[in-house]
Parts: structure tokens; C-alpha cells; sequence
């Protein structure tokens, strides 16, 4: 019998195209998803070089980043983004790549656009010029991040150079309390391990918690791989996968699904493959999680106090904490709970899936935002804004007195006007608290939708536990 | 890619854990189409004041930095988002290395194919350097990429990993896409030999 595999391995071992001694594996890249920030010094790069895109129908676009969250009947402002999202657009027009652009009812983040039109498939290879391409590791997909040399390497030949990567093994056991949520799990994994704690290494997310997971919340612990440190995260596929990606646009149909499915159901890890690490997490003592800090490993269970600077573990780490607390203006040792803020965000790529606009709406039903909090809710894509729309959402937000906004990643990133003033406080669902990410000065706590909208109704940092 | 063999240069300390990508250029700058011109924002909000005025507590900013190419940081240096746009202004700015006890993956595969050699070296010899600086800000390390080693400013030498592929490309300034684009027959066998194919223009 052959050595038993984990499904990282065997995702692997389908795609090497070519191994020489010394050198990276040339991997092939079934799915290569592009977006306008990282990709036109690639197409650039092509042009002089005379090359062509190898695979246009492995290649799909779509504008994310740059784009205004105002009502898309009105032009973009900022002449630098319009000319970047411009740019994607001829750039996919001259290389024959589809792209569902600013005005396509298609359009999304880039993680949300690709699972939802069916493009993110068990066993595959995904590629993005963005770090949070791991999210499609939900579906059982091998799926990274690459800078925009990379972007350029796949566009041109499908393959992407890449060394091996250790195994890590998170194992999350047990049943999830009220109040607690997917994004609680992988803040609470970061805040143990670091957030360089995956360096070199691809998580494979199993246990009876994951497995319970639905597809959008397996999609939120795979999301933030990246901020443990690992090159991607992934869950293996089970029946919960394919009841999501049947019937949708772009999944194989009739034949063509059974023999997916049937070679599907061969990626499993095998019994008694062995991994270059492992962590195990009890979801039953896990509370709602939030960061105090400046890096997504500065998190806390939401009734801990902020951390002092003597819990660093040498100079270096305490000295980080300090200039955390410093920039976030907090102290150490005292509650967050009650800790005023300004902004309240839901949406990103982590959070802005249905279900997370399901949990904020069900909080927000009937309740009003605090009259000093600007709460902005902004969905993940086009198709999510026409379903909760459908299902009134908006009028639930609206009424609470938060902001229904267009498809994007907005405050998440900041780069298209969506941003805090210089010393406010947000409660954010994204997924980065760096100094200045949510806007140059700003403070985000990183937390769940939850999380998010009882902080919104109480105008300060709130336990959702306490009005559930 | 402009090939990197030996460095000999002062050092420019960021005693940090942990440096993201989002400090090193602000997401706000990535709105542009080119490469150019990224190095006036390196660092941009520590560096500057509110008014554009330059911060003198700021290391970048101080006389005795000015043409270093030799970057020491802090752990994890380069984390977070995958921006290509960072070793860009890193090496616009001047830097060839980066020393420091640990780099981010996606940060290190995108420095190394920019000629931007990191560094990794250990604890201790990281505190050293932190050190040595703060006394003397004109100290001097060498680089050898060919046989691997940091020349110490006392003479002392240290090995530090590359792998072997990296080091050929660095060594010869060649780049990867050449070594992909020359698989052409092997990348088109695998494509025939693929039972099911995608179709994004499909459907
Ligand atoms: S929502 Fe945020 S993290 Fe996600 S792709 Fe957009 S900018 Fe990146």
C-alpha cells in the first residue's frame, strides 16, 4: 500500500508539471483570479516581453480594491483609481481574460466572487495577487497568495514556481457556543500561535467543529491563514462542498459532476498520514474573540483585560506591545468591554458572505446603531448585495440606522475613500488591524459580525452574549 | 533582474517585530499602474509628519542612513498582504538586503525576485547587530552570496540559507519566468494529460 497522504500532499503531488533536482516544482495553476491592484505591472511585463496569457479560460477578473462603495450610477472620483480600474479593464479587453468589472452585476471581492459563481473547485490550484487567496481553501483547494512577478509567471505559462510546504494540522474539537463564531475560532487560533506561527506551512483545518462549519464560515477560518503566517489554509471537502457548489454557474453539470464528485471524494486526508505539526483547539471554551493591538495575533477573549507590556516574551515583543498600546491609545490591564468607538465595519472578504449580514441583521432587527457610531455594512459582491435585498436585509440595516453600501472591499483596505479619521476607533469584520490599514491614524479591533453590531447598537465595545 | 554577488555596506536598524507590508507602503499608494516612484512613500507613516514634513526621531530620516543598503529588522519582517509594491520601494529606495531572524513567506519570494537578498540570521547575532549600530552608527557588514556568509564588523563570519535556485538567479540575474517559460512541452503535456478543464469564459 502507498504511503498515506494529507490532502495538502495530494493536491500537490496532481499539479506538479515538471521537478528538477534543486528547483522549485513547477506547479500547475488550475484557477488564476485578478484584480486591479496587483496585476498591471504583470500585463505590463507581458507586453514587453511579447507574451501572450497561456490560459485565458483558466483566468477570470474582476475590480475590488479601488472601487467606491457609492451607488454605481456615479463615476469613480479619484482619477488615480478610475485609471487602475480602466486599466483592468483593457488589459483583460487586449489578453482575452473575462472580467466582471465595475459595472457587471457579477463583480465582488475577488473571494467572494470566485466561490459563489462555482470557479472554486475541491482539489484545485488558486492563485490571486492577494494574500487572502486562501479563503478558497474552504472548498479543499490548494490556494495562495502571490506577488504580482508571480501573477505575471502564471498569466504566461499557467505554472507557478513554488517549494514545498510543511503540513500543519488544526485540529478544532467540539461544539461552538451561542455567541461564538468561525471568526472566533481562527482569531483565537492566531492569538495562540502568532502571527508567524505558520510560516513555511499550509494549515489543514479538520475536527467536528470545522466539519459543522457551513461553506461561508469555513470560508472565514481559511481567509485569515495568512495572518497565522501560512501560505494557505483548507478544509477537506465533504458532503456540506458539494451541496454548495452544485447547480452554480461555473461547477461541472451532469456527467461531468458525478466524475468530480467521485474524484473529489479520493482528497481526503488518508488514515495515518502524518503532519510537520499539529495544534488542537477546544471550541467548547472558546468566547468571542477581539485584538487590542496592531498585528491580528494581539487578540484576547472579549471579557480578558488588554494585556500589559510585561506578557512579551523578550525585549523585542514587549517593546512591540508597548508601541501597540501606544498607537491604540489603550492601557494595559483594563477591560475593552465599554471601550468607546467611532466605526463600526462589517463586510471584507472575511465577513460580508450572507450569513454574516444574516447575523448582524438578526442583531440589528428592531435595535438602532448608536447614535455616535458610523456603521457601515458592505457586501461581499453584487450577487449577495440582490440576495440580502432580497431577503430585506438592507431595510434592517437602514432602519437600525447603519449604511448599505455597494460591492467592494472598502474600509477593509481603505484605498478608495472608504477610511477612518486619524484616531478613531473601529470595531472592523476584516481581517487586519495594521497601524493605519483601515486609514492613515486609525484603530481597528478585529472581531466577528457579532461582535460588530453589539458594539454598533452600545456605541462601545460589546459582549454579544449579553443581548443574545 | 540586476544580479546580486557581494554587498558591503552600513546598516539601517528597525528594532520592530513583526514590520507588514501595510507599513512599508501604505495601501493608499498601490492605486498606481507602474513600479515607479514608490520610494517616496516608503515607510510613509512613520516617516512623515501629518503636514508632509519629515519626522527627525524617524531612522530613515537621519543623516547617518542616508545610503545605507542594508535593512536590520525585527521577526517576521514583511507580513501581511502580498503586495509586490513593498521590495519595490524597498530597492527604489536604495536597499539590497534585509538582514533579520525571520521573514514572511509571500515577502521573501517577492524580495528575492526583485534582487532584494533577506537575510536570515540568528537571535543573537540579530541582537549584536542591533547593538553594535547603537554605538556606532558607521559599523559595516559584507555579504557573500556566492558562499553564503555575513561578514560580522569584527571580522567574525556567519552562514545564512539560501536555496540553491534562488542563489543561481540572484547570482546570475536571471529570472524565473525565463526558467518557466523554457518547460513550454512538459506544462503542455500535463494539459493534455488533464481529465477535466474549467472554462471561465464559458457558462
Ligand atoms: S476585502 Fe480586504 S483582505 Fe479581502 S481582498 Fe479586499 S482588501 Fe484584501
Amino acid at each position: 500500500m502507498s504511503k498515506p497522504r494529507t490532502i495538502i500532499q495530494k493536491v500537490w503531488d496532481n499539479h506538479v508539471v515538471a521537478q528538477q533536482e534543486g528547483a522549485p516544482a513547477l506547479l500547475y495553476i488550475d484557477l488564476h483570479l485578478v484584480h486591479e491592484v496587483t496585476s498591471p505591472q504583470a500585463f505590463e511585463g507581458l507586453r514587453q516581453r511579447g507574451l501572450k496569457v497561456r490560459q485565458p479560460s483558466r483566468t477570470i477578473a474582476t475590480t475590488d480594491h479601488s472601487i467606491p462603495t457609492t451607488p454605481r450610477s456615479l463615476p469613480i472620483v479619484d482619477p488615480i483609481a478610475a485609471t487602475q480600474v480602466a486599466k483592468l479593464e483593457s488589459n483583460c479587453k487586449e489578453f482575452g481574460i473575462p472580467c466582471f468589472g465595475f459595472h457587471s452585476e457579477n463583480q465582488g471581492i475577488v473571494h467572494v466572487m470566485g466561490p459563489e459563481l462555482g470557479l472554486t473547485q475541491p482539489g484545485m490550484t488558486v492563485v490571486c495577487g492577494d494574500s487572502h487567496t486562501a479563503t478558497h481553501g474552504a472548498f479543499g483547494a490548494l490556494a495562495f497568495g502571490i506577488g504580482t512577478s508571480q501573477v505575471e509567471h502564471v498569466l504566461a505559462t499557467q505554472c507557478l514556481l513554488q517549494q514545498p510546504s510543511q503540513s500543519y494540522e488544526v485540529r478544532v474539537d467540539g461544539v461552538l457556543k451561542p455567541g461564538v463564531t468561525a471568526k472566533d475560532i481562527i482569531l483565537a487560533l492566531i492569538a495562540r500561535i502568532g502571527i508567524g506561527g505558520g510560516t513555511a506551512s499550509v494549515f489543514e483545518y479538520r475536527g467536528t467543529a470545522i466539519s459543522s462549519l457551513s461553506m461561508e464560515e469555513r470560508m472565514t477560518v481559511c481567509n485569515m491563514s495568512i495572518e497565522g503566517g501560512a501560505r494557505a489554509g483548507l478544509i477537506a471537502p465533504d458532503d456540506t462542498t458539494y451541496e454548495y457548489i452544485h447547480g452554480r454557474r461555473f461547477a461541472p453539470q451532469g456527467e461531468a459532476w458525478d466524475a468530480a464528485v467521485a474524484r473529489w471524494r479520493m482528497l481526503p486526508t488518508d488514515e495515518g498520514a502524518a503532519y510537520d505539526k499539529s495544534i488542537v483547539i477546544d471550541a467548547n471554551s472558546l468566547e468571542p474573540m477581539i485584538t487590542y493591538g496592531t498585528n491580528p495575533g494581539m487578540g484576547i477573549a472579549i471579557s480578558q483585560p488588554v494585556p500589559t507590556p510585561d506578557a512579551g516574551k523578550d525585549a523585542i515583543e514587549r517593546d512591540s506591545i508597548r508601541k501597540a498600546l501606544d498607537y491604540m491609545a489603550l492601557e494595559g490591564g483594563k477591560p475593552l468591554l465599554g471601550h468607546p468607538v467611532n466605526v463600526v465595519f462589517i463586510g471584507s472578504c472575511t465577513n460580508s458572505r450572507m450569513s454574516d449580514l444574516r447575523q448582524a441583521a438578526a442583531i440589528l432587527k428592531g435595535r438602532k446603531v448608536s447614535p455616535s457610531v458610523r456603521t457601515m455594512v458592505v457586501p461581499g459582491s453584487q450577487e449577495v448585495k440582490r440576495q440580502a435585498e432580497a431577503e430585506g436585509l438592507h431595510e434592517v440595516f437602514r432602519a437600525a440606522g447603519a449604511e448599505w453600501r455597494e460591492a467592494g472591499c472598502s474600509m477593509c483596505i481603505a484605498m478608495n475613500g472608504d477610511q477612518l479619521a486619524p484616531g478613531e476607533y473601529c470595531v472592523s469584520t476584516s481581517n487586519r488591524n495594521f497601524e493605519g490599514r483601515q486609514g492613515k491614524g486609525g484603530r481597528t479591533f478585529l472581531a466577528s459580525p457579532l461582535t460588530a453590531a453589539a458594539s454598533a447598537i452600545q456605541g462601545s465595545i460589546a459582549d454579544v452574549r449579553s443581548i443574545l | 533582474m540586476i544580479p546580486f554577488t557581494t554587498l558591503t555596506s552600513r546598516i539601517l536598524p528597525l528594532p520592530i517585530d513583526n514590520i507588514d507590508t501595510d507599513q512599508i507602503i501604505p495601501a493608499r499608494f498601490l492605486k498606481t499602474i507602474s513600479k515607479e516612484g514608490l520610494d517616496r512613500n516608503l515607510f510613509c507613516d512613520w516617516r512623515y509628519h501629518e503636514d508632509g514634513s519629515e519626522r527627525a526621531d524617524f531612522i530613515l530620516n537621519q543623516p547617518e542612513a542616508q545610503g545605507a543598503q542594508i535593512l536590520l529588522a525585527g521577526d517576521n519582517f514583511g507580513c501581511g498582504s502580498s503586495r509586490e509594491h513593498a521590495p519595490w520601494a524597498l530597492t527604489q529606495f536604495g536597499f539590497r538586503a534585509i538582514l533579520s531572524s525571520s521573514f514572511a513567506d509571500i515577502f521573501r519570494g517577492n524580495a528575492l525576485k526583485n534582487s532584494l537578498l533577506p537575510v536570515v540570521i540568528s537571535e543573537d547575532v540579530k541582537q549584536e547587530l542591533f547593538a553594535l549600530r547603537q554605538k556606532d552608527a558607521g559599523v559595516e557588514v559584507s555579504i557573500d552570496l556566492e558562499s553564503q556568509t555575513l561578514t560580522l564588523p569584527d571580522g567574525r563570519q556567519v552562514e545564512f540559507p539560501v536555496d540553491p535556485f534562488s542563489k543561481y538567479c540572484l547570482l546570475n540575474g536571471v529570472d524565473e519566468l525565463g526558467y518557466l517559460v523554457k518547460h513550454e512541452a512538459e506544462i503542455a503535456a500535463w494539459e493534455a494529460r488533464q481529465p477535466w478543464a474549467l472554462n471561465t469564459l464559458g457558462a
